[in-house]
């Protein structure tokens, strides 16, 4: 493709994607990779090898001080002081009102300090909430959004490939925990998380290092079939995991009992949270729409914004949706009413006018053996 | 490379004349903006098509693209080989991944669409 495509930031590592021959993308304000040779090759090598992935776009905010912790149990929804010192977990920060401003994941590096990751659309507005939220505590935010270079190699051959560059034990890295060592030679945090429903790895590196992290990993993993992935396959890949992205699952009309993932919210913690008043009455009275995962049963492609039909009447609409990859069939995620949200409930989505027949089915479409 | 013995719409279709039937397609370089193809949607044999509106529609991974024909006239035949394996599209867009056969209801119409040069024209713009 000629032309260019406006961005607000270039990744990095754009020079490397552009010889591999990628097809960029304008995301969240990056220029970033779509895809190289294809999302159906690069879905599979992730599900079968392993595969690099440039998260260079994705905002790094780190909290540090004596109040870190109390600040973000503070601001976000989950309770971060709950974290043992290399540990994380998932999480969001919520307007009052309980609308999902964005979804993060909360990693502890040490027992005052926090690195909290935000989708790349979202990183200003998180920074700016954080920094708000966090006013008048002992504890600093360092918005490293632009200063970071963020690399994922991902799938069942990934520990394999990156112990190779590490002296870093890996196997004391459990899913969902965080490591200080060096890939390559370079100081990085290690941190065993992703979104693709595989074994991986995510390496926060100092932006100019990202380059060398790429190449690094890119030759270390030549003979196992490693191949880059772009942003087109990383989708398909947290569909089929049942994993939620921001915009489509997630927005400020949303809040987190809806999505299915009220287990994030800790009214159990200490204290006062943004939107504590309002999601406990979201508890208690239930949410008025369920996300759930649809298989279709006829012929056509869910996709997102086609409404979701019981009987004649509407009850709700995709909100992702694709021909599966690994399973060779259209899938989709979709908020229904409540009442239309058990497994097994057979529903319809209007396909270009034409109902085609769906059901609904439990999340995630796909679990990886382990 | 742009078969040469084609004519071409602006939305990237082709057609194969052979007599008074023809032979539609989307070009290479549809298929290669698209992406993987994943699920083709067709009309049924007999069905009269307008030209230049929409008779089915080409899904990639990503994305959702209507298919244009290229002439009015009556569908013939489908290729119901795309409905197992959507994926010809990309491997041989202008043999087994075609889509209909048509009986051109008008010849005339032919004269509207592009030729080879001025379809590698359109196509080189980006």
């Amino acid at each position: 493709m000629t032309g260019t495509i406006a961005a607000d930031h270039a990744t990095p590592l754009i020079e490397r994607h552009q010889a591999l021959g990628a097809k960029l993308v304008e995301f969240g304000g990056w220029l970033m990779p779509l895809q190289y040779d294809g999302i159906l090759e690069e879905h599979r090598a992730v599900r079968e090898a392993a595969g690099l992935f440039d998260l260079s776009h994705m905002g790094e905010l780190f909290v540090e001080g004596p109040e870190a912790g109390p600040g973000l149990a503070a601001a976000l929804v989950s309770d971060p002081t709950a974290l043992a010192v290399g540990r994380a977990h998932y999480s969001m920060i919520v307007a009052p009102d309980g609308g999902i401003i964005d979804d993060l994941i909360v990693y502890r590096l040490a027992a005052e300090r926090f690195l909290v990751v935000a989708n790349a659309a979202n990183a200003g507005v998180v920074s700016d909430a954080l920094a708000e939220r966090l006013a008048g505590r002992k504890a600093i935010l360092d918005d490293r959004s632009l200063a970071t270079a963020l690399v994922a190699i991902q799938g069942p051959r990934s520990a394999g490939i990156l112990a190779t560059r590490t002296p870093i034990d890996l196997s004391v890295i459990r899913y969902y925990g965080i490591a200080e060592g060096e890939v390559a030679g370079i100081p990085a945090l290690v941190a065993r998380t992703g979104y693709t429903g595989e074994d991986g790895f995510e390496i926060f590196v100092d932006l100019p290092a990202g380059i060398r992290i790429w190449d690094a990993l890119t030759e270390a993993g030549q003979a196992a079939g490693l191949r880059p992935v772009g942003l087109g396959a990383r989708d398909t890949l947290r569909l089929e995991a049942g994993m939620p992205l921001y915009g489509n699952e997630l927005d400020r009309s949303t809040n987190p009992f809806e999505a299915g993932l009220g287990r994030v919210v800790r009214f159990d913690k200490a204290g006062d949270f943004v939107g504590r008043a309002a999601l406990e009455k979201v508890a208690a009275a239930g949410p008025t729409k369920r996300l759930v995962g649809l298989a279709m049963r006829g012929r056509g492609v869910a996709r997102h914004g086609y409404p979701v039909l019981a009987a004649e009447r509407r009850t709700g609409v995709v909100t992702s949706g694709t021909v599966s990859p690994t399973l060779g069939l259209p899938i989709a995620m979709a908020y229904v009413a409540p009442g239309d949200a058990e497994p097994g409930t057979m529903l319809a989505v209007d396909v270009r006018e034409r109902p085609v027949a769906a059901e609904v089915v439990p999340l995630p479409f796909y679990r990886r053996a382990r | 490379m742009i078969p040469s013995d084609l004519r071409y719409t602006k939305e990237h279709e082709w057609i194969r004349v052979e007599g008074d039937e023809a032979t539609v397609g989307i070009t290479d370089y549809a298929a290669e903006q698209l992406g993987d193809v994943v699920f083709v949607e067709l009309p049924e044999a007999g069905r009269a098509l307008e030209q230049f509106a929409s008779f089915g529609v080409v899904e990639s991974v990503k994305a959702v693209s209507d298919l244009f024909a290229p002439v009015a006239g009556e569908v013939v035949a489908v290729n119901d080989a795309l409905t197992d394996r959507p994926e010809l599209v990309n491997g041989d867009p202008y043999g087994e991944g075609w889509m209909v056969r048509v009986r051109i209801a008008d010849a005339g119409q032919l004269s509207e669409l592009l030729d080879a040069a001025a379809y590698d024209a359109l196509t080189a713009e980006g």
